[in-house]
């Protein structure tokens, strides 16, 4: 592997999961204790994006708040970089504390955004996912703005810190994504605080070779971003990072979302059902029993009649 | 010093006038293309030292009408594709007007092209046949495998005799009739040679084709040849002559994005798939496709328990077609596209006063603005209104497949079915 200049420089798209279903008191009673507050979890994030920066002086992040109705940039380290470096007195750097202000300031107009959205549409109040495929979007809409500048830019990545579960019904467009990531070689890492491992982020990082981890204590969180999520792409190849466990390939059909090894897949769509129907229900096609047999049959010997 | 400077400039300032139009007169159509729009001019170097067309909002709009044309209205795509690549390895392949041989060219593009095809085409098959010696050789099965395909290809790398269109299509068409009904047959020949040295008459094995309903497509690398047409209008394919190693390269890889179904011919049904789960990293176990004992890895049939060592492939044992949810997922984009994103008037922003938002939706790009610094094209999404830049529609449209804007102000568009 060539070393770059600029392989240890990383553009870091942090993805934070504010989702009010899922951190709020009625999720706790859904879900069973998460293990750790939204207060924790967003200082240990903090503290994380300041980390990043002290690593490489040149290291870039953004962070993109993801909700239960909206998605939202909430910082870019690019766009804020002239605040000028000073030492305050209590030893932080001027620019430091700023930024989690300013992190902190936005991140309250987002909640309070996020929570008149969810009022306005009091029928919606069922929805417990956050719009992932929304925030994935746009953090790969940022990146590829980094990739258009001349060289030499920075590594991007994109760190995806989950808690909501997975939503089915952004199966395709998060599916979408991953592949985008894949064709440009942005690494996904996902750090899954939830109760549930999420079958959409193993997807996406190995499928992009990225980290996938789930905190076994969730209230360590800054150790484990710390330890695992902030290394660089050029780093990576030296340390023993959490190895990939078994990632579930299995589809889940379009008619009841169950999981299945074996099912019936439509040839103009493809889309998945777990037994056969006459009619394609996404695209309308219209199968014949009969097509279903001769298919089966295809490489046996035709049977003496 | 002075005197060398000067003279090049003298000689410009001459050339006015009815000598100028004289010289015109002499040059290639494509020249004067050139000295008439003076594209130089229309060029300027931005603060990065990059070179950036004066009139960025008009190019912009050209580039975009250009990408409508191309991908013009939603049609139905054949997404399950088998395919055999025709390859005539005669002796006008070792002919060298491209660079080593035409054949070490053609390799290269076929290579390129495997691996794009099956990237776009993830639950399709691929098959190679060469044309060598008068007879059609095959050289791979159909198989879903990208680097069997490139494996067999370079270690085959010699050409000899004549090449015979009939013999090639006969033995295609073939294999082609064996497949499943609900696939869609397809043969790509990539042809070097100006003749074709068949035993029988071409024109029933053309006929025989179009009464399969093979689609059958050329790519010529010499020039274009009234047989070749015709098997090419006669089936619906397209036929195409490279001028160049860099046109041969895009006309290729232009058979890689599924082609349209043609109405007639596609038989919808449902195909029995199975979703095989990915074997313990230590577990010990013969597979079926190489009869080898392998250690870790490979994937489980869920019918018969058979290892296999790579998706997507058919079980070897009891013939059940084995995928991985990602390839299917891979082509849904063709069915789902984003819609065209409509171009924002400057009036209309003049117009809106504050609710104009300043930056692109996806990549806070800040957006053109009427007499502003940024110049450009602004487009906004029909479904939810959002504004992006150029960059990101082009991303969008392009390798995304998703609209960030309607992905995360989904709340009362797309509830979840529960």
């Amino acid at each position: 592997m060539a070393r770059n200049p600029t392989d240890d420089v990383s553009q870091v798209v942090l993805l934070l999961d504010v989702n009010p279903f899922f951190w709020g008191a009625d999720a706790e009673r859904l879900n069973g204790s998460v293990g750790i507050t939204f207060d924790q979890y967003f200082q240990h994030a903090l503290m994380f994006l300041n980390g990043i920066l002290l690593l490489n002086h040149t290291n870039k992040i953004v962070v993109i708040a993801t909700g239960s109705s909206t998605c939202g940039f909430l910082y870019d380290s690019t766009a804020t970089e002239n605040i000028s470096e000073s030492i305050t007195s209590k030893g932080k750097t001027k620019s430091q504390e700023s930024r989690s202000e300013l992190i902190t300031q936005s991140m309250q107009e987002f909640v309070s955004k996020e929570e008149e959205a969810v009022k306005a549409n009091p029928d919606s109040s069922k929805v417990q996912y956050s719009n992932f495929s929304g925030s994935l979007a746009m953090a790969l809409c940022y990146i590829q703005r980094v990739l258009r500048e001349p060289l030499p830019h920075p590594q991007p990545r994109i760190l995806c810190l989950q808690g909501s579960p997975d939503a089915p019904y952004q199966y395709i467009s998060v599916m979408n994504s991953i592949f985008s990531a894949q064709r440009n070689g942005i690494p996904i890492d996902a750090c899954v605080i939830g109760n549930q491992h999420s079958a959409f982020l193993q997807q996406a990082s190995h499928i992009t070779g990225g980290i996938y981890m789930k905190p076994p204590q969730p209230d360590g969180l800054f150790e484990y971003l710390m330890m695992i999520f902030a290394t660089d792409l050029f780093s990576r190849q030296f340390l023993q990072l959490p190895r990939p466990v078994g990632v579930d390939f299995r589809a889940s059909c379009f008619c009841h979302k169950k999981t299945i090894d074996m099912g019936y897949v439509c040839s103009v769509c493809l889309s998945i059902f777990c037994k056969h129907h006459q009619t394609c229900s996404t695209c309308g096609a219209t199968f014949s029993k009969s097509n279903l047999t001769a298919i089966t049959g295809m490489k046996r010997k035709a049977p003496p009649s | 010093m002075m005197d060398v400077d000067e003279r090049p400039l003298r000689l410009d300032v001459d050339d006015d006038g009815a000598e100028e139009d004289e010289a015109m007169a002499d040059r290639g159509a494509f020249e004067r293309h050139y000295a008439d729009e003076r594209s130089w001019e229309e060029l300027q170097e931005d603060e990065s030292g990059m070179l950036r067309p004066l009139d960025v909002a008009q190019q912009q709009r050209q580039h975009r009408k250009r990408m409508a044309a191309m991908a013009g209205p939603h049609i139905q795509r054949g997404i399950i594709r088998y395919v055999y690549v025709l390859l005539d390895f005669s002796r006008a392949a070792a002919e060298m007007d491209l660079r080593p041989s035409r054949m070490g060219i053609v390799a290269d593009c076929v290579e390129a092209f495997v691996r794009e095809f099956f990237d776009q085409n993830p639950l399709s098959h691929l098959g190679i046949i060469l044309l060598r010696n008068g007879i059609a050789h095959r050289l791979t099965d159909l198989s879903g495998s990208p680097e069997t395909h490139i494996k067999a290809l370079r270690s085959n790398m010699e050409c000899a005799g004549d090449a015979s269109i009939q013999n090639a299509l006969d033995l295609a068409r073939g294999y082609l009739t064996q497949i499943p009904s609900y696939g869609h047959r397809e043969i790509m020949l990539v042809f070097s040679a100006l003749s074709t040295i068949d035993p029988g008459d071409i024109l029933e094995a053309v006929q025989k084709c179009k009464e399969a309903n093979i689609r059958c497509s050329v790519v010529g690398l010499s020039a274009e040849i009234y047989i070749c047409k015709l098997l090419c209008d006669q089936t619906g394919g397209i036929y195409s002559v490279a001028t160049n190693e860099a046109h041969l390269k895009e006309l290729i890889m232009e058979h890689a994005p599924p082609p349209p179904v043609q109405a007639e011919i596609s038989v919808a049904s449902l195909v029995r798939m199975g979703f095989p789960q990915r074997g313990a990293e230590d577990a010990v176990a013969l597979c079926a496709c190489h009869r080898e004992v392998k250690i870790g890895g490979g994937y489980t049939c869920p019918r018969c328990k058979a290892r296999v060592c790579e998706l997507p492939t058919q079980c070897h044992i009891c013939g059940l077609t084995l995928v991985s949810s990602p390839h299917l997922a891979r082509s849904y984009h063709h069915l789902f596209p984003v819609p065209p994103f409509e171009e924002v008037a400057n009036m209309a922003v003049a117009n809106g006063r504050q609710s104009i938002s300043k930056n692109c939706y996806g990549c806070l790009q800040e957006l053109p603005t009427p007499g502003g610094k940024v110049k450009g094209v602004r487009l906004a999404c029909p479904r939810c209104r959002q504004h992006f830049c150029f960059d990101c529609d082009n991303y969008i449209h392009e390798s995304l497949h998703n609209c960030p804007g309607c992905e995360s102000t989904s709340i009362s568009s797309s509830q979840p079915s529960q």
